[in-house]
């Protein structure tokens, strides 16, 4: 039992630092840290820059272009790239897509797809939630027939995030409708440029542009396109979810936007003391402070004992529901840090370049607008409710 | 980093399990509590015999010289099998408070006797009015020649009903100043000394002490001048060994609502097919692995030579079991319903050893303020 991390994993640490220093761009770490919204260069530019380094697909094995991290160093590549104030790298293609086709797809998807997600030359979203199939994933219907050596998809999905930069979309499709729910989908690749798809923005009520619904009509998709075997994308689904989780706890993120909020305390004040004199508001900052240390501990200690690329399993479920709920408690303490100020709210300034400064009185909006944005976490990758069914019925056997 | 455990450290593990599960059911509890003392000599000896206290004390003063991850395993037995006897106060606490003291001659005295099983030692750390602050010390030693009167009084000594000795703080010289606390040894039946012994609300024993001019030879009594360091240190030892103790109740609280969801039928199926009790257990869950992370931090960080760090993780450990240990008592009773108000039921002993855990070695707020206080 030793919670203290390896000498060599301390010079990793450094090592990351040093790179992030020297090559991590500060038009890009300054509006991730002001909360400002990332332009899809920032993400792709960060992403080749990854890429020319050999850490941009941080978490694949050596034979498939990764940097073959232990789980360990890839949980401290991570925090450290937050801390930094790097852009999230995307997880649709690296995390999501990616270890799919490296356990299901051809040696051709292989060469075709894996390269191209790794430099961030094709940019990935994801494709399973429709307007009806929310939790209850496997109730989709968006359907996929054959006609030769074509899949014709006819139908919905939406919550695509960032669909709208997307040259690639994965999605679960219908393949036997008269199958039990589970047993006819399949998972197919679908090239954003193919005739018959549109994209529609959502706007989200921080009134920012993050989510789509896509609409395929009559889309032609090779069969090639496919990923496995027919009717079998429920399973390659269900493997996605448990997958590569390593870090689905965020404790970087959350470390970093705790000392922000931290830091705006010291700045804030009530009655001409900083507010994080205030006994009340500083009890419950110290509270989230704790959560967040045990929620590191837990996270080392499931990755810790995980081979790379294994599934931590439920504790999956565990790191989700806290990560989530602290990361939201987080950007709670914000809003309540500057107080009457998150009032006045213009998501405009949440833009790079938009013309902000103390006096206009939207100057804090990221803040608001940033917290309004997170009620999403607990949400999205499985609700916090579906994580409670997974625990009870797979843990404690209910 | 590394979280698996040593060959040694596992067979410890079992080896407390196992003198659990054999020696201490429901019944054999309920058979020891309902003894005068409330505490089973027996078990004593045999935890003595198999070496258990021994593990806090040094090697050359008899013991086993073992860390806190040993005792956490220990004590995470312990708590499975809500065991009364009052490991936790002499084997742990004052055996660190012992082992951390300068040497001289009640520590060369006493360490052996600990270890051996043969002496139980209780801390008295607490005063009535001080709540939970070590340093909130009115006990007052004068010295007199080679003497040393003791006046003043302790509350809440773990294990006083039974013990054959307390490590008692006094301010010797009597400066309000950190510098002036002092730890005595006082006996048992040294003159002067009244013991009001009780039991605690989770069947454990505890006395308050009145010291009545108790005179005591100070060499022999003297177990540290300006000890609040060693006090404080020991404290955060005996924090993580109680953070330890916290999870395996708390485990076995869980296990216990569970398999009584399963088995208890209402409205013609299983409780534990409502989902809104599947998500109550659910929550019960993460409390006890953030429990499990906060024993591990506690564990790893009692003994760190930051003194920031090391108060830091045990002051955080201990808000999270105390936290934990509110929501999961109070949900395993619910959970149960009716069933858990009866003392002839399981879950209502864990829930009163959890809600004595979180009153011992400080409550939310205690530990809550000294976090924030480390900025």
């Amino acid at each position: 039992m030793q919670l203290d991390y390896t000498p060599q994993q301390d010079s990793f640490r450094a090592e990351v630092q040093a790179f992030l220093k020297a090559a991590l761009p500060a038009r890009i770490s300054r509006k991730v840290l002001n909360g400002l919204h990332l332009a899809k260069a920032d993400i792709v530019d960060w992403q080749a820059i990854l890429h020319a380094r050999g850490w941009g697909a941080a978490g694949w094995p050596k034979q498939h272009g990764g940097p073959g991290f232990s789980a360990v160093d890839e949980f401290i590549f991570e925090e450290e790239c937050a801390l930094a104030g790097a852009p999230r790298q995307l997880p649709f293609g690296l995390k999501m897509v990616a270890p799919v086709i490296m356990a299901f797809g051809t040696k051709e998807q292989c060469a075709r797809f894996l390269p191209r997600i790794a430099s961030g030359e094709d940019w990935w979203c994801q494709g399973y939630s429709e307007p009806g199939s929310g939790s209850d994933l496997a109730s989709l219907r968006c359907k996929a027939e054959r006609d030769g050596g074509h899949y014709i998809v006819n139908g919905q999905k939406t919550w695509t995030t960032l669909g709208q930069h997307a040259d690639w979309i994965f999605c679960l499709v219908r393949t036997d409708p008269a199958a039990k729910p589970q047993a006819g989908i399949s998972f197919l690749l679908i090239d954003m440029k193919t005739p018959g798809i549109s994209v529609k923005p959502i706007i989200l009520m921080d009134g920012a542009h993050e989510v789509n619904e896509v609409f395929f009509d009559n889309v032609r998709v090779p069969v090639e396109n496919r990923v496995g075997e027919e009717n079998k994308g429920w399973t390659y689904a269900k493997f996605l979810l448990g997958h590569e989780r390593v870090n689905i706890a965020g404790v970087g993120v959350s470390k970093r936007e705790l000392a922000q909020v931290k830091a705006l305390a010291r700045t804030e004040t009530r009655r001409g003391r900083p507010l994080l004199d205030d006994p009340l508001f500083a009890a419950r900052v110290a509270e989230a402070e704790i959560a967040l240390m045990m929620l590191e501990v837990t996270n080392l200690r499931v990755i810790a004992g995980t081979e790379h690329g294994t599934s931590p399993g439920p504790a999956a479920s565990v790191m989700k529901l806290r990560g989530t709920e602290i990361h939201q408690a987080i950007s709670q303490l914000a809003v309540e840090a500057i107080g009457p100020a998150s009032l006045p709210y213009d998501d405009r300034a949440r833009h790079d370049g938009a013309p902000v400064n103390e006096a206009d009185p939207a100057a804090l909006s990221p803040i608001a607008g940033h917290y309004m944005n997170l009620r999403k976490v607990s949400i999205y990758g499985g609700s916090n409710q579906i994580q409670k069914n997974i625990i009870s019925q797979s843990v404690l056997g209910l | 980093m590394d979280f698996s455990y040593s060959e040694e450290q596992a067979l410890l593990r079992d080896m407390a399990g196992k003198l659990t599960s054999d020696r201490y059911g429901f019944e054999a509890r309920r058979a020891i509590l309902a003894s005068p003392q409330g505490f089973s000599r027996a078990l004593w000896a045999e935890m003595a015999q198999l070496g258990l206290t021994a593990l806090n004390v040094p090697e050359d003063c008899g013991g086993v010289g073992a860390g806190p991850v040993e005792t956490a395993l220990v004590m995470q037995a312990f708590g499975r099998a809500l065991v009364v006897e009052p490991f936790a106060a002499s084997a742990v606490l004052s055996s660190a408070l012992l082992s951390l003291a300068p040497q001289g001659a009640a520590r060369a005295a006493l360490l052996p006797a600990l270890a051996a099983g043969t002496s139980i030692i209780a801390p008295a750390l607490y005063e009535r009015r001080g709540r939970f602050d070590l340093d909130h010390v009115e006990t007052h030693a004068a010295r007199r020649g080679a003497q040393v009167i003791l006046s003043g009084g302790k509350s809440g000594v773990p294990g006083g009903g039974i013990a054959d000795g307390f490590l008692v703080s006094a301010r010797l010289g009597g400066a309000p100043d950190a510098a002036s606390i002092a730890l005595l040894h006082v006996p048992r039946e040294a003159k002067g000394l009244t013991i009001l012994a009780t039991r605690a609300l989770d069947n454990t024993s505890v006395a308050t002490l009145v010291l009545d001019a108790v005179a005591l030879d100070l060499d022999a009594a003297l177990v540290a001048p300006n000890a609040l360091p060693v006090i404080e240190q020991a404290t955060g030892i005996a924090i993580a060994a109680l953070c330890a103790e916290a999870l395996g109740v708390m485990r076995a609280a869980i296990d216990l609502t569970t398999d009584y969801l399963r088995t208890r039928k209402q409205f013609g199926q299983p409780l534990g097919k409502f989902q809104v009790l599947q998500h109550a257990c659910a929550d019960m869950f993460v409390a006890a692995e953030e429990v499990q992370s906060a024993s591990l931090l506690a564990s790893a960080r009692c003994m760190h030579a930051d003194l920031r760090e090391r108060r830091r993780a045990i002051a955080a450990a201990k808000v999270t079991v105390n936290k934990a240990a509110r929501f999961i008592g109070q949900s395993a009773v619910q959970l149960h319903g009716g069933i858990a108000m009866t003392q002839d039921a399981a879950i209502s002993h864990y829930f009163r050893r959890l809600t004595a855990i979180e009153n011992t070695l400080g409550d939310t707020d205690h530990h809550l303020a000294a976090f924030v206080a480390l900025g």
